[in-house]
C-alpha cells in the first residue's frame, strides 16, 4: 500500500505518494530530483547520504520516506542562501576540505550538526565527530581544517584562507 | 600590468563550488527518459560450474522488461574483455566474459542481468532467477592454487599459472647473497585491499538507434581506453559511433581503470532494448565486483657487506591475480613491481621472480601506488629490520646506500634509469622535520617507563608519468602511454582545454587551468578545462600511476607552445615586425624595446575574423599535441611516522606522521598536500586497518562489507606534517614528477616500521599487515600471527 | 539496499502498538529509531511483512527521575541520552556509553529501547544496564511487567521479552553516594561495535572497601553478562593492583566466547580482564569523588 506523506525540503513542502519501502535518500534522489545528497554504502556507516531531519543530521539511507512524513529536511542543496555559501561550504573550499567531492555534502551536513552543538570544537572533538563520515580521498587533514575555519567564521572571527581565490585574473 | 604567476600558486580549486553545493554530476545522478535500471545476479559460489539458468519467472515479474544470460551475449556475438598488458609470450589469458557462460570462478562473478522499469523491480526478479550450480572445490590463495593437486580455475592455465616472470640477474644475485656479510631475510604477505572509492561504480548504456550511436556514461578513470576496448574487442561495433562519457567521478585509485562486465552489459542491452539502461553499485556489491589490490607472497633476502652497504637482493614473489585478468593486471605484479626493487639504493645485483596465479577470488589489478607500494615494502622491510639486526641507526644505514645526487642519471640493475634525486636531502629534512635525534631520546624514557614508542621510516621511489611508448612497447603493454591535450582559443580570447587525462579528485581542472593561465598571461577564469567526454576530446590515456600532471600537463604545454607560435605569426603581422622583434610577455605581444603591444585576445579576434591576415597562414587558433615522455618520471620522498603500542592490548595509535616529497615542479602547493594526505591515509589504512579476508574453504570474501571491511576514519589519523623538497625533473618541459601514489608507496612500510622499532626489543621481527590489535598482542607474546583470521 | 516489500502502520498510542502486535504476530516488527532493523532489512536479512512504527508515541520518548530511580521512555534517542544534564548528573555513565555508541548520525535516530530489545551481541547499553543493575519495563496484553536486567539478555539476538510484548521502559538508579561507575569499549575498526565492552560500577563501604561491585560485558559473548565470580572476590576489598589481578583471574573462560575476524575467543579473554581492570579503576576512582 503506498502512503501519502508530506515533506518540506530546503523550505518547499511536497506531497507525495511513497511506497513503505522507499528510502528517504531514495526520496530525496530520485523522486525530488536532489542529487546532492549521495549513497556509497548499504550499511549505514558512509554517512555520504547525511541530511538534516528536524534540524538534526541522520543518515537518509536508514529512514523511510514514510517515517519522514511531515518533518522538515535540509540537504546540501539547502545551505547555500542566495548563492552566498555557509561557511562550511566555504571553509571546504577555502581549505581544500574536499577532493572528488563524493562524500563532501554528507560531511559538510554533519560537521553542520556538530558546529550547532559546539561552536569551537578541538581538532580531536572534529575527528570524533566525523566517526559516522568515510572519506577516502583526504585523509581528513584538510577536512578538520575546514571545519575549523567554518567554525571561526561563525563565531564571527576572521580567518585567513588557506587557498588563494581564483577569479582575479591580473593583479 | 603584470600578468598574476599562477604556477607555484595555491589556487582554491575551480571545480570546487559544484562540489560543496551539492551540483557535482556524478554517472548514477543522470537521469534518461526512458532509462531502465539493470540487477545484475551473481554467484554465491566461489566456483561453480552453471546447469542450467532458468529466468521465466523473472521475466514475469510486474516491471521486468528483459533477463539476460552470459549465453544471450555470447550468441549475439558479444567477445571478452580483453587485458591490456601481456607478460611473456607464454602468458595464459583464458576467456573473461562479462557474464560467466559455463562456469563461474568467484563469489560476485555475473551469471545474469534483470532489466526493469524501477530499480526496486529489477532487484526483486533477481530473487526470482534460478541458477542450478554444481559446485566444485575453491582455490583463493595463492601459494596453495600452485600446489599439486589444487582445484584448476581455468582449464587454460595448468597448475592455475598465468606466467612466471623474472628480471635481473640471477646468478650474481645468488652469489652476491652467498658471500655477503648479513643477510636480512623476510617472508611477507602484501594483503588483498579493496579499493573502496567512496562512489560505487556506476553505468549507463544510451543507444540511439535513429544515429546508430551508442554513447556510455560510466564512473570511469580513462574514458577512451574504454571505448577502445569496448568497441574493438568486445561489442565489435565501430569506434567512431561508440562515445564514451566520465561524469564527474567519485574518486577512484585504480580500481576505476578498468573496463568493467557492468559496462558491456549496460552498452549491449541498450543496443538490444533500444532504451536506455543503468546499472549502479551497492557498496556489497562493490566489495566483490571493483578490482581489488596488492595481495603478494614474497620471500626476500637482502645481503649487506660489512660496513653495511647492500651487495644483493632476492624476491620470489607470488601474486594473486584473481580468477580473471583484469586489464592492466598481468602487468602490475611484474614491470611495476620488479622494475622499483632498487629502491634509492644502490644495489648492485637485483633477481626477482614473480609468478602469476589464477585464484577463485576477484580479479586483481592496480589500486593506488600499484606494485610500487609492494616493491617499497619489501626493500623498507628488509632495510629497516637490517639496521635493528645490525646494530645500526635506521636512517644512517639508509644513508651508507643512498644514490648520490652525482649519480644521476643512475642505471639500477632492474631495468630503469632514475634521472634525477637528492635523497639523502630528503631524508634529512624529514629527520629535522621531526627532531629525529629528540624523538629517540623520548622514545627512551618512555620505554622506562613501561611505554612502547616506535620510530618508522621509509625512503621511497617510484616510477610515474606511464610511460614512453617504446619502453610500454618492450615490456608488454598493448597501448601507447602517451597523452593527448587541444587548446581550443576562441574569438574572445576564453580558452578551452581537452585534455585526454580524467579527474576524480585531483583537480585538473584547477592545475592545467593554472598552466594554461600562466603560459598565456590570461586570468584564470578565461579558461575551461574539459576531461571525460572522448566525442569532444582526442584520442587519451586517461588518469592513473600518476601521470596525468607529468604527461597530460606536458602535453598541454606543447599544445600551447603551437598556439603561442601561431600567435606570434599573427602578432607579427599585425605589428608589422619580424616574430623575432616580439616578446610574449603578460598576455601580449609587445615589440620590443617598445610600448607596441597586441593583446593575446586581440590576436585571437584576428584569427577568427582574418580580415587583414598573415599570407599563407589558416585562420583559426587550435592545436592539438600528443606528448610521449622520453622516460618516466621518478618522485621520491622520506616519510616518517611515530607510534604507541598499548602494552595490554596491542592497540597502535598513530601519534606523528611526517613526510618530505619531491614531487617535482609544483604547480599549486594544496593540491600536491591533499594528495600526500589521502595517499598516506590509504598507505596507513594497509598498515593497521586493512585487509580482505576470504574462507579458504568456502571461497567466500569474509570481508564483504564496510562493517568487516575496515577503512580509515577521521579519528584514526592524526593531522600530517607535510614538508617539499623540489628537484624538477629534467625531460619533461613543466619538470613535473607526479604525486598522487607518493603517501601510499611510502606509509605502510613507515608505519609498520614504526610498530616493529617499538616492539624490536621485545624480540618483535615483523608483524602481518594490518597489525591489528590482537596481532601486535600476539607478536609481544611470541605467539603466531598468521594463523587466525584477523 | 531495497528491502522486500512490507506494510507499513504507525501507532500513535501504546494500546494500538500491542493491538497491532496482536494482530498481525510474527509477521510484524516494531520500528522504532530503525538503526538496528533497517540496516538488516536493506541487505533482506530481515523481511518483515508489517512495520508497526511506534515513533510517533510521545509519552516514549521522555526522561524523568522518580522514587530515587530515572525512568528512561524506550524511543529516549542516544544522543539525549548523552547530553541529557539530569543523566550527567545522577547517572553519569549512561551518557558516557550513549557517547560511544555508533556515530552521531545514528545516535540522533537510534534509540535506547530500539537497542536493548534487538539485543545485539556487541550493542555498548547491554553492559552498562547490567552494571547498574537497572530494570526494563515491558508491556503486553496483559499490562506492564518489570525484568530485572539480569534475566533479559537470553542469548543471540534474544530477550525475555514475549511474543506480543513492547519494551516500554528503562529503570536505572539513581546514583548513591560514594558509588562510581565507567564504561570502556574495545571497538572494531570496521564497524566501531564493541569486541569488548565492559561496564563497571563500584560502591565503597565507609572503611574505602568495595560494598558492592557490578561487572557487564558486552561484545565478548552471545549476550551481554555479569561477571558475578569477580564481582564477589572483590566485595570487602580495596581496588588495587594485586586484589584485581587475583580478583580477575580466570574471570571470563575463552570457551563462553565469540571468535571472528575481529578477535579470537583468547584475544577476547583477555580484553575483558584489561577492561575490567581499567574500569573498576575508573569506577573507584569515581566513587572516592
Amino acid at each position: 500500500m503506498r502512503h501519502t506523506i508530506q515533506v518540506t525540503v530546503n523550505g518547499q513542502t511536497h506531497r507525495v505518494e511513497v511506497e513503505p519501502r522507499l528510502l528517504l535518500v531514495e526520496l530525496i534522489r530520485d523522486v525530488l530530483g536532489l542529487t546532492g545528497t549521495h549513497v556509497g554504502c548499504d550499511t549505514s556507516q558512509c554517512g555520504a547520504c547525511t541530511v538534516h531531519v528536524n534540524g538534526e543530521a541522520v543518515k537518509s539511507c536508514t529512514m523511510f520516506a514514510v517515517q519522514a512524513d511531515g518533518c522538515e529536511i535540509t540537504t546540501v542543496e539547502g545551505l547555500a542562501t542566495d548563492e552566498q555559501l555557509h561557511p562550511l561550504q566555504e571553509g571546504f573550499w577555502q581549505e581544500h576540505g574536499l577532493q572528488c567531492g563524493f562524500c563532501t555534502p554528507g560531511i559538510i551536513m554533519a560537521a553542520a550538526d556538530l558546529l550547532k552543538r559546539n561552536p569551537d570544537p578541538s581538532e580531536e572533538e572534529i575527528r570524533r565527530a566525523l566517526e559516522g563520515n568515510f572519506c577516502r580521498c583526504t585523509g581528513y587533514h584538510n577536512i578538520v581544517r575546514a571545519i575549523r575555519y567554518a567554525a571561526a567564521r561563525m563565531r564571527g572571527e576572521a580567518v585567513v584562507p588557506r587557498g588563494e581565490a581564483a577569479p582575479t585574473g591580473a593583479s | 600590468m603584470e600578468a598574476r604567476a599562477y604556477i607555484g600558486a595555491p589556487i582554491r580549486r575551480v571545480e570546487d563550488r559544484r562540489f560543496v553545493t551539492g551540483r557535482g554530476r556524478y554517472t548514477d545522478d543522470i537521469v534518461l527518459p526512458g532509462m531502465l535500471y539493470a540487477w545484475i545476479v551473481r554467484s554465491p559460489h566461489a566456483h561453480a560450474r552453471i546447469r542450467a539458468i532458468r529466468t521465466e519467472k523473472a521475466r514475469q515479474h510486474p516491471g521486468v522488461v528483459a533477463v539476460f544470460t552470459g549465453k544471450d551475449m555470447l550468441d549475439d556475438g558479444v567477445g571478452s574483455l580483453p587485458t591490456g598488458w601481456q607478460i611473456g609470450p607464454d602468458m595464459k589469458e583464458p576467456p573473461h566474459y562479462a557474464l560467466a557462460v559455463d562456469k563461474v570462478r568467484y563469489v560476485g562473478d555475473g551469471v545474469a542481468v534483470v532489466i526493469a522499469e524501477t530499480k526496486a523491480a529489477a532487484r526483486d526478479a533477481a530473487e526470482l532467477v534460478e541458477v542450478d550450480y554444481e559446485e566444485l572445490p575453491a582455490v583463493v590463495d595463492a601459494a596453495e592454487a600452485l600446489k599439486e593437486g589444487a582445484p584448476l580455475v581455468h582449464d587454460e592455465a595448468p597448475g592455475n599459472l598465468c606466467y612466471v616472470w623474472e628480471l635481473g640477474d640471477r646468478e650474481a644475485t645468488d652469489r652476491a647473497l652467498a658471500t655477503a656479510h648479513h643477510v636480512t631475510k623476510l617472508e611477507f604477505v602484501n594483503q588483498r585491499l579493496i579499493p573502496n572509492a567512496i562512489e560505487p561504480r556506476s553505468a549507463i548504456g544510451h543507444y540511439d538507434p535513429g544515429r546508430d550511436e551508442l554513447t556510455l556514461y560510466t564512473s570511469s578513470q580513462n574514458p577512451h581506453l574504454i571505448r577502445l576496448l569496448l568497441s574493438a574487442f568486445v561489442l565489435k561495433i565501430p569506434e567512431h559511433k561508440v562515445r564514451v562519457i566520465s561524469p564527474d567521478v567519485g574518486g577512484g585509485f585504480g580500481s576505476k581503470i578498468f573496463h568493467y562486465p557492468e559496462e558491456v552489459i549496460c552498452a549491449w542491452s541498450s543496443r538490444k532494448l533500444g532504451r536506455p539502461v543503468k546499472w549502479t553499485a551497492v557498496r556489497s556489491e562493490s566489495f566483490v565486483s571493483d578490482a581489488h589490490g596488492r595481495d603478494h607472497i614474497t620471500t626476500a633476502e637482502m645481503g649487506f657487506d660489512r660496513d653495511g652497504r647492500i651487495v644483493g637482493l632476492r624476491v620470489r614473489t607470488i601474486a594473486n591475480l584473481g580468477a580473471y585478468l583484469s586489464t592492466f593486471a598481468p602487468g602490475v605484479p611484474t614491470w611495476l613491481y620488479g622494475t622499483l626493487l632498487a629502491g634509492q639504493y644502490k644495489t648492485p645485483h637485483i633477481h626477482v621472480e614473480v609468478k602469476g596465479v589464477f585464484t577463485n577470488t576477484t580479479p586483481v589489478d592496480a589500486y593506488r601506488g600499484a606494485g610500487r607500494p609492494e616493491a617499497t615494502y619489501v626493500v623498507e622491510r628488509l632495510v629497516d629490520l637490517a639496521a635493528h639486526e645490525m646494530g645500526l641507526d635506521p636512517a644512517e644505514l639508509r644513508r651508507r646506500n643512498f644514490i648520490q645526487p652525482d649519480e644521476f642519471p643512475y642505471q639500477t640493475p632492474v631495468v630503469l634509469q632514475y634521472d634525477s634525486g637528492n635523497y639523502e636531502g630528503a631524508l634529512n629534512k624529514a629527520l629535522e622535520m621531526a627532531d629525529y635525534w629528540k624523538l629517540r631520546e623520548e622514545q627512551k624514557r618512555a620505554r622506562e617507563q613501561g611505554r612502547l614508542i616506535g620510530i618508522g621510516l621509509s625512503c621511497y621511489i617510484e616510477a610515474c608519468g606511464l610511460a614512453p611508448s617504446k619502453v610500454a612497447g618492450a615490456i608488454g603493454v598493448r597501448a601507447g602511454l602517451y597523452e593527448s591535450a587541444a587548446i581550443r582559443v576562441l574569438p574572445t580570447g576564453k580558452v578551452q582545454v581537452f585534455t585526454g587525462t580524467h579527474s576524480h579528485g585531483q583537480g585538473h581542472e584547477t592545475t592545467f587551468a593554472q598552466i594554461v593561465a600562466h603560459e598565456l598571461g590570461i586570468p584564470l577564469e578565461d579558461v575551461e578545462v574539459i576531461h571525460g567526454d572522448t566525442a569532444e576530446i582526442p584520442f587519451g590515456m586517461g588518469t592513473y600511476g600518476s601521470r596525468s600532471l607529468a604527461t597530460g600537463g606536458s602535453a598541454i604545454y606543447r599544445a600551447l607552445e603551437k598556439v603561442k607560435a601561431k600567435a606570434r605569426k599573427i602578432a607579427a603581422h599585425k605589428l608589422e615586425v619580424a616574430e623575432e622583434d616580439l616578446e610574449f610577455r603578460n598576455g601580449q605581444f609587445i615589440v620590443k624595446g617598445t610600448d607596441r603591444a597586441i593583446s593575446f585576445g586581440d590576436i585571437a579576434l584576428t584569427a577568427y575574423v582574418p580580415h587583414d591576415y598573415p599570407e599563407g597562414l589558416e585562420p583559426g587558433l587550435e592545436e592539438n599535441a600528443f606528448y610521449d615522455p622520453a622516460n618516466f618520471t621518478f618522485p621520491f620522498g622520506a616519510h616518517l611516522s611515530v607510534v604507541e603500542v598499548d602494552p595490554e592490548t596491542g592497540r597502535v595509535k598513530l601519534l606523528r606522521y611526517v613526510a618530505v616529497d619531491d614531487v617535482g615542479r609544483i604547480i599549486n602547493p594544496m593540491i600536491v598536500e591533499g594528495q600526500i594526505h589521502g595517499g598516506v591515509a590509504q598507505g596507513v589504512g594497509q598498515a593497521l586497518l586493512e585487509g580482505a579476508i576470504y574462507d579458504r574453504s568456502s571461497g567466500q570474501l569474509l570481508t564483504g562489507s564496510l562493517l568487516d571491511y575496515a577503512l580509515p576514519r577521521a579519528d584514526d589519523l592524526p593531522s600530517f606534517e607535510v614538508g617539499h623538497q623540489e628537484t624538477p625533473c629534467p625531460h619533461n618541459p613543466l619538470g613535473a614528477k607526479g604525486a598522487g601514489e607518493a603517501g601510499t608507496i611510502a606509509a605502510t612500510a613507515c608505519v609498520v616500521n614504526a610498530v616493529v622499532d617499538a616492539l624490536y626489543h621485545l624480540g618483535v621481527r615483523d608483524i602481518r599487515m594490518p597489525l591489528t590489535p590482537e596481532r601486535v598482542w600476539r607478536a609481544m607474546r611470541g605467539l603466531p600471527t598468521d594463523g587466525h583470521a584477523s | 539496499m531495497i528491502p522486500q516489500t512490507f506494510e507499513y502502520k504507525k501507532a500513535q498510542t501504546i494500546d494500538e502498538a500491542l493491538a497491532l502486535l496482536r494482530e498481525h504476530g510474527d509477521e510484524a516488527k516494531v520500528l522504532a529509531g530503525g538503526h538496528s532493523l533497517i540496516p538488516l532489512m536493506k541487505l533482506r536479512l530481515s523481511t518483515p511483512e508489517l512495520l508497526i512504527d511506534i515513533g510517533g508515541i510521545q509519552e516514549l520518548s521522555e526522561i524523568r527521575e522518580q522514587d530515587g530511580r530515572i525512568e528512561l521512555g524506550a524511543l529516549v534517542t542516544h544522543r539525549t541520552i548523552e547530553f541529557s544534564e539530569l543523566l550527567k548528573q545522577k547517572c553519569p555513565v549512561l551518557p558516557e556509553a550513549a557517547a560511544q555508541i555508533g556515530d552521531p548520525q545514528v545516535r540522533n535516530k537510534g534509540t535506547i529501547g530500539g537497542s536493548l530489545a534487538h539485543a545485539d551481541p556487541a550493542a555498548d547499553y547491554p553492559a552498562v544496564v547490567l552494571a547498574l543493575d537497572a530494570e526494563i519495563e515491558a508491556t503486553g496484553p496483559d499490562g506492564r511487567r518489570t525484568i530485572p536486567v539480569r534475566d533479559f539478555f537470553q542469548g543471540l539476538f534474544t530477550t525475555a521479552l514475549r511474543p506480543g510484548e513492547l519494551l516500554t521502559r528503562v529503570r536505572v538508579p539513581v546514583m548513591p553516594p560514594r558509588s562510581g561507575a565507567a564504561y570502556l569499549k574495545f571497538p572494531n575498526p570496521a564497524s566501531r561495535y564493541a569486541v569488548v565492552g565492559v561496564a563497571a560500577f563500584v560502591k565503597l563501604a565507609p572503611d574505602d572497601t568495595c560494598a558492592e561491585v557490578r561487572i557487564g560485558i558486552t561484545g565478548a559473548a552471545a549476550a551481554a553478562f555479569r561477571a558475578t565470580e569477580a564481582e564477589k572476590r572483590l566485595v570487602g576489598k580495596t581496588i588495587d593492583d594485586r586484589t584485581l589481578t587475583a580478583a580477575l583471574e580466570d574471570m571470563v573462560d575463552p570457551d563462553d566466547l565469540l571468535s571472528d575476524l575481529a578477535a579470537t575467543a583468547e584475544y577476547r579473554a583477555h580484553l575483558c580482564h584489561v577492561l575490567t581492570r581499567r574500569a573498576l579503576r575508573q569506577a573507584f576512582e569515581r566513587a572516592h569523588g
